[in-house]
């Protein structure tokens, strides 16, 4: 989605739009094994990078002035920018969380697997299920591995169309059939009558809006919306699909690869982060929540994005010579223009990869779906809001790309699994008895 | 039972905690992440402790039902203990921090205090204290059931807001006296809070003869947060001032 508002007369709103891509997924096949969303995944794992990189340079280019300044620019913003994203994020925890509590689809064990999960989990056998849960880690973290890197070859090779058209295929999938599922159950639930008609305009409707305010144009907080709802059903059907012990080990290896994918130099995430600032573009822009805009009034060169596919192939460059300047697109090199208007430039928003939204929601959400005790889900919940928040600050202090899952990920797992069975006994037995600590 | 109980002790138990949250602490993101960090140490002192009283319970003999419920009440004031502990370390974490703070807020100067940080870590150890005790039992009063029909008090869901609802508030006025005591060096301050937290947690242990344990946590509650308000720099005569100063807008609207 691109600046509109670049086109009107209303420089100063803040509330321009962000570029932004969508889910990838392949073509699903209810019939056999549900095919997860993998491109979606690798461009998680992209855009977990992208996604942190933004603020850092962002702000090292913001304050041109001398280092002290520079350093008080950058914590200025930190505590904004920590709120900025603990919103959305809670946002889409609560959303998970209540359908999880609410619509018994979603933590129903069927016999369906995705084809990413081969291996069965036997719950007889500990040994057997424990090693079963490793398999089909490896098979999927291999497979998001091979996508990520089919994805850094792409771009390389400036597909960009096939990448383009990926994209829309997938959060043309997400926006119309996941949301369709997610309304039936809903419906199913609550006994609610609904005739087809009806629903083929409400889906619709919420479809085509969607992919307008995700891929083209539309109004920040509803693309931010939008993309939190999309977040949140990636997730269920995550919760959903993926058996129980690999649920777990999937999270602490998908924490494992996103530190290495983002730091190690070899690192796909972290080899398509410097092909992009190479070439002044955007990081390929996909699945990055955004939470602001920054507006940069009279700045020169008029690149107009009118086109629709231009706009989308030089998101950054374009933006860029626009004037507006999204955290996610504008690259670096494009950036150090700015850094003469910098008393024109505002809040600067925080980016956080739409994948980081869907592994905090499914570690919250299993916790959830577990057993209905509310503490903890609530343990976690604060877990992965404090994991959040050193990141940020790691962020602040180091200005670099950094990945968003491994802290909130660890803390999260720690506290599930000490809660679910340290504090629970605990805290059960004091309220039986009505004592308090 | 079902949706009257569970909204009424709901806003019974959270209600002040949720209206000093929307009113003082929302707007304000630092103020938000100190409250979170706030929960987050209370979560590790329960962690703690819940660590500890489970190997206790698992050490010991598990048909002996006095035993175990000993074990529970050491594991209820070695939990207090923490909790006073963790609450210590929150605070010099929090006075760490306070110089970095200085240069992260937007206005000049005007950091978050001290006094305004303790108030907001006390809020945060009490809505996390306050929602981990309760939150289970609101869930099942969604449901359907019988309250007591073991022959136990049929008063418990309201008894278990009440005693939430003066949790949440004795951890926010603890929370103030104590950074006030650690800042001016009170070590008095300190033992005093201490002593009240496990004089609360040892009222509990009087349930459910509520007649016991209810009021005296109350006026316990009433004290502590007159201590509190003089500790944070009210006065009489700014509570004279208050009032004053609404009769003369009154009078001149």
């Amino acid at each position: 989605m691109n600046t509109s508002d670049s086109e009107e007369d209303s420089y100063n709103e803040r509330s321009a739009l962000v570029q932004c891509e969508s889910p990838t997924i392949p073509s699903y096949n209810q019939d056999h094994d549900m095919s997860l969303p993998q491109e979606t995944d690798s461009k998680q794992r992209r855009s977990v990078s992208s996604g942190l990189d933004e603020p850092g340079p962002v702000e090292q280019e913001r304050a041109a002035t001398p280092e002290g300044e520079e350093e008080e620019l950058t914590l200025k913003y930190g505590a904004k920018h920590v709120i900025m994203l603990f919103i959305p994020v809670t946002l889409c925890m609560v959303v998970v969380v209540a359908t999880i509590k609410s619509v018994s689809f979603y933590s129903e064990k069927t016999s369906q697997r995705l084809i990413y999960t081969p291996f069965e989990e036997d719950p007889n056998s500990v040994g057997q299920r424990l090693l079963n849960s490793f398999l089909n880690t490896i098979v999927m973290i291999s497979v998001i591995v091979f996508m990520t890197i089919i994805l850094v070859v792409l771009y390389k090779y400036r597909c960009y169309k096939f990448i383009h058209g990926w994209l829309i295929l997938s959060s043309l999938m997400l926006l119309f059939w996941f949301s369709f599922m997610y309304l039936g159950e809903v419906f199913k639930t609550y006994n609610v009558a609904m005739d087809y008609p009806t629903l083929a305009m409400i889906i619709w409707n919420f479809g085509v809006v969607g992919m307008i305010c995700i891929h083209w144009k539309g109004p920040l907080q509803l693309q931010q919306a939008y993309l939190i709802i999309i977040s949140a059903l990636m997730a269920l059907i995550f919760i959903k699909y993926l058996p129980e012990w690999s649920a777990w080990v999937i999270l602490g290896a998908i924490s494992i690869y996103d530190l290495i994918a983002v730091l190690s130099p070899k690192g796909p995430l972290r080899m398509l982060v410097e092909t992009a600032q190479e070439r002044n573009e955007p990081i390929f822009p996909a699945l990055i929540y955004s939470s602001a805009m920054v507006w940069m009034v009279g700045m020169a060169d008029s690149s107009n994005p009118n086109s629709a596919d231009q706009r989308q192939r030089n998101e950054g460059g374009a933006l860029a010579q626009e004037g507006v300047e999204s955290e996610d697109d504008a690259a670096l090199g494009g950036r150090r223009r700015f850094s003469a208007e910098e008393d024109l430039e505002e809040d600067r928003g925080v980016k956080l990869g739409l994948g980081d939204f869907i592994f905090y929601s499914v570690l919250v959400g299993k916790a959830a779906a577990n057993g209905g005790d509310w503490n903890t889900t609530l343990a976690c919940f604060v877990a992965i809001l404090i994991g959040l928040c050193l990141t940020l600050l790691l962020l602040a202090i180091f200005k670099k790309a950094l990945p968003a899952l491994p802290i909130s990920i660890t803390f999260g797992l720690v506290f599930y699994f000490s809660t679910d069975n340290l504090v629970r006994p605990f805290m059960d037995s004091l309220a039986a008895h009505q004592y308090y600590i | 039972m079902t949706l009257a109980v569970f909204f009424g002790c709901a806003f019974i138990a959270f209600g002040p905690a949720f209206a000093l949250f929307v009113f003082t602490i929302a707007r304000d993101p630092l103020r938000v992440i100190i409250l979170i960090a706030g929960a987050f140490f209370w979560l590790l002192s329960l962690l703690l402790s819940s660590l500890v009283w489970f190997i206790a319970i698992k050490a010991s003999n598990s048909q002996d039902l006095t035993l175990q419920k000993g074990l529970l009440i050491f594991g209820v004031f070695f939990s207090v203990l923490l909790q006073e502990v963790f609450r210590f370390a929150y605070y010099r974490l929090l006075r760490k921090a306070t110089e970095g703070l200085a240069a992260i807020s937007d206005d000049d100067g005007s950091a978050i205090s001290v006094r305004q940080m303790a108030y907001v870590a006390g809020l945060g150890f009490g809505i996390m204290s306050g929602a981990f005790s309760m939150i289970n039992i609101l869930s099942d009063s969604l449901g359907p059931g019988t309250v007591g029909i073991f022959g136990d008090s049929q008063y418990y869901f309201i008894t278990a807001a009440l005693m939430t609802l003066a949790l949440t508030l004795l951890h926010t006025f603890w929370g103030v006296v104590f950074f006030e005591g650690c800042e001016k060096s009170q070590w008095w301050v300190i033992a005093a809070v201490v002593s009240l937290h496990l004089l609360f947690a040892g009222l509990s242990l009087l349930n459910p003869l509520y007649e016991g344990s209810l009021p005296p946590v109350y006026f316990i509650t009433l004290t502590m947060g007159i201590w509190a308000f003089f500790s944070s720099g009210g006065s009489l005569h700014s509570l004279s001032a208050l009032c004053t100063r609404r009769k003369a807008e009154g009078e001149s609207s």
